[in-house]
């Protein structure tokens, strides 16, 4: 594994490698002194086209809790606002010796163009790309859906036969993209939930289920359900009117108080964050026992530790891609 | 002026014969012709066709001198066998007046490599509001015939109907670029199985097919000429097809990009392979393969549109649009329709000479028959050689080409306008001053 672009790029032994190693480093997280020496002189850059604080957070303090020197690249206005183009933000990284780049870009494909135009020698992750992937967020809630519902020996295993939904606006979410790929690779069943303006052209052809009525998925029984966050402003018509009204998407799709105790006992509620209460999610289902959404962030550490562990200290190695 | 003899050239791949070249015409043709004191050129097993005309195409100057200038750009259209190029008016300042028209004009004239013939633009400064004086532009030195909006749909129906109908006093052509702005606002690339995967914004068939069916109703309800530029799905050709059967005075081109390119390509994130209408799906180019074949799609056409690197390495949503194409056009063309069996050579002069020349009005100077006394505005082919496409060797001033590394079929041996030839042997011939 030379960078991290897309989960649509990692097999069955990559992603499970990286659940186990984020496992592994999870353990020693519990221990009053968490900082281990294993990145020590090792340079990480967050580049940031996009605000994100929960993201960059989450890759700076995995990154420091292996010892390495971060660095934050708030590069607010790129080339499509006439900045810096990505070119030369790219070959001044390169000059400074960044070791990884983490990359959070509002253009689809910007990762792909870094890790691939010679710009830098540096690995590159990809923070989330457009409405194309967000990797990383797809194994932090692999990483989640094992923990709770493989087990008493998570090590090893995949996700075979879990069936989870996928819950609103998967036309614009690289989150639910990434998961796609990724909980298809790992043997679970998908199914996407959504209003039809909100599903993309071509997405009949996408490893998974789709559905635009919740209350018939979630009587087919689920593991774990999903829900995305909708923006409120994809329902005006500036906004390109995708629906009528918030009021009538949380009615047919939002997760209420009724839906949540439709779900099986076992079962646990996603979120990636950040949360609309009341639109996508009532505030019944995210307080809730089933909730795992404050996990998530935890969980979010660790896979990201294990990513770059194994990116800079041993993901060179052959048998690791 | 010098005398040519084209030794054993085969017109429009027949039998072949010499072509003897003297005061801008053909004075013989014949086997065994004497070369007493004419420049032979050895044409055994090349295709003598007559120029080619592209009906469709950027030549950037003036406003983005950066990109191309006439100059460079009407070099590379001779070096691509073109003979006269319509310049689109999406230039800087547009082409709405008959002051810019005759500008690019006559800047085509001392460039001297090809025939300019600029196109006006449809409504002012490209808005879609008020028409352009399209009068004024006709009656000029430039003589107008083909008015284009292109870079931006003439979206307005009724705007629309106005150019159809008042074009109609001198003749003229409304070009329309088939793009519905609302469908396609923020569209990256063709709306598909890909831009789902990809993530990139979609631009659906259904906005050039909406379009192109109103428009074909409107120029059948006022009795106008409408040729569509750059047809792109298979539900367009269908459409044009139906309003053809239907008697509807209805032209089409297609790009040689999209008969050989596909929305694959975006996987990659190259924007080389960003161009407006987007590359679509492989049963697309099948279509337009078909359409062009039979006779649907009238001509091939380059919209040859050159952007300096700065503007398209970079991440593609912050890419311009458009891809070079005039030195590869022919190839493609033999590449996609001849060595596929769907054309012939006879179709390659039609789609790309003879009929653009018919519907921008100026076939009393191109696409003319090979014959004694027509004039010698000829493009020579040699059909068998190969070659790989490199940017830094071609005369256009910018490097957006997407067939860079690609081994293409063809190469222009020599171009002749009105006797004089601009390429020889494959090279461009300079000038001495103004010509032509």
């Amino acid at each position: 594994m030379e960078h991290l672009l897309s989960a649509g790029d990692l097999s069955r032994t990559d992603a499970v490698r990286i659940l186990d190693t984020a496992a592994e480093l999870a353990a020693t997280q519990g221990r009053e002194i968490k900082k281990l020496p294993t990145l020590r002189g090792r340079t990480v850059v967050n580049l940031f086209f996009e605000d994100s604080t929960r993201t960059r957070i989450s890759f700076e303090t995995a990154a420091k809790r292996l010892s390495a020197d971060v660095i934050n690249f708030a590069a607010k206005g790129s080339s499509v606002s006439k900045g810096e183009s990505l070119k030369d933000t790219a070959l001044t990284l390169q000059a400074m010796g960044a070791d990884a780049v983490v990359i959070r870009h509002h253009a689809s494909g910007a990762p792909h163009l870094l890790a691939s135009s010679g710009w830098l020698q540096a690995a590159v992750v990809n923070a989330g790309d457009g409405t194309h992937q967000h990797p990383t967020q797809a194994l932090l809630d692999a990483y989640t859906l094992r923990r709770h519902l493989v087990g008493p020996q998570p090590l090893g295993q995949d996700l075979a036969g879990l069936r989870v939904a996928i819950v609103g606006d998967v036309l614009h979410s690289r989150v639910a993209r990434s998961n796609v790929d990724l909980l298809h690779t790992l043997g679970a069943r998908v199914t996407l939930v959504a209003p039809p303006t909100l599903l993309p052209v071509g997405v009949e052809t996408w490893p998974c289920e789709v559905s635009y009525h919740l209350d018939e998925v979630l009587a087919q029984g689920l593991d774990a359900v999903m829900m995305l966050r909708v923006q409120r402003e994809r329902m005006s018509s500036a906004g390109g009117g995708f629906f009528p009204s918030p009021l009538e998407y949380s009615r047919r799709y939002g997760l209420d108080a009724r839906r949540l105790a439709a779900l099986p006992s076992h079962a646990v509620v996603l979120h990636p964050g950040p949360m609309n209460r009341g639109l996508e999610i009532s505030a019944t289902a995210a307080d809730s026992s089933r909730s795992v959404i404050v996990e998530q962030v935890a969980n979010g550490v660790a896979v990201r530790m294990a990513v770059l562990y194994l990116l800079l200290a041993g993901g060179r190695r052959e048998d690791v891609s | 002026m010098t005398e040519y003899l084209l030794r054993g050239a085969r017109p429009l791949g027949g039998e072949p014969v010499d072509v003897r070249i003297s005061g801008g015409v053909i004075v013989a043709l014949g086997t065994g012709l004497s070369d007493d004191g004419a420049h032979v050129v050895d044409a055994q097993d090349h295709v003598l066709l007559p120029g080619l005309v592209d009906l469709h195409t950027h030549l950037r100057e003036p406003g983005r001198e950066d990109a191309e200038t006439v100059a460079s750009g009407t070099r590379a259209a001779a070096l691509g066998g073109f003979t006269a190029v319509h310049a689109m008016a999406n230039t800087n300042p547009v082409a709405d007046t008959a002051g810019v028209v005759e500008q690019v004009f006559h800047l085509g004239r001392r460039a001297g490599w090809v025939d300019v013939f600029p196109v006006g633009a449809v409504s002012i400064g490209l808005e879609g509001e008020r028409l352009a004086e399209l009068g004024a532009m006709a009656d000029s030195e430039a003589r107008v015939r083909v008015f284009s909006d292109d870079g931006k749909c003439v979206w307005d129906p009724v705007l629309m109907r106005r150019a159809l109908e008042y074009v109609k006093a001198f003749d003229g052509v409304i070009a329309q670029h088939a793009q519905e702005p609302r469908l396609t606002e923020h569209a990256q690339m063709h709306e598909g199985v890909v831009s789902a995967q990809i993530g990139l914004a979609g631009w659906p068939a259904v906005a050039e097919e909406a379009i192109i069916a109103r428009d074909v109703l409107l120029a059948e309800h006022v009795g106008s000429r409408l040729h569509v530029c750059h047809l792109s799905t298979a539900g367009s050709v269908e459409i044009v097809r139906w309003a053809k059967g239907r008697g509807i005075d209805v032209t089409a081109e297609v790009t040689p990009h999209h008969l050989l390119l596909t929305d694959e390509l975006a996987r990659g994130y190259d924007a080389r392979f960003k161009v407006n209408p987007p590359l679509r799906t492989q049963a697309d180019v099948e279509a337009v393969r078909a359409g062009l074949a039979d006779g649907t799609i009238d001509i091939v056409a380059t919209d040859h549109a050159p952007h300096p690197v700065e503007d398209k390495d970079c991440e593609w949503a912050a890419a311009a649009f458009g891809m070079t194409g005039r030195e590869t056009a022919l190839s493609v063309v033999q590449h996609a329709m001849v060595e596929t069996g769907l054309l012939d050579w006879e179709g390659v002069a039609r789609v790309l000479s003879t009929a653009p020349a018919r519907i921008g009005r100026v076939e009393d100077r191109h696409g003319r028959p090979i014959a004694v006394g027509e004039p010698a505005t000829l493009t020579l082919v040699d059909p068998a050689a190969r070659r790989t496409v490199d940017p830094r060797t071609q005369a256009t001033a910018s490097p957006n080409t997407p067939y860079f590394d690609r081994e293409l079929p063809g190469r222009v041996v020599a171009t002749f306008l009105r006797g004089r030839p601009t390429v020889l042997d494959g090279a461009p011939v300079e000038q001495e001053g103004a010509s032509a």
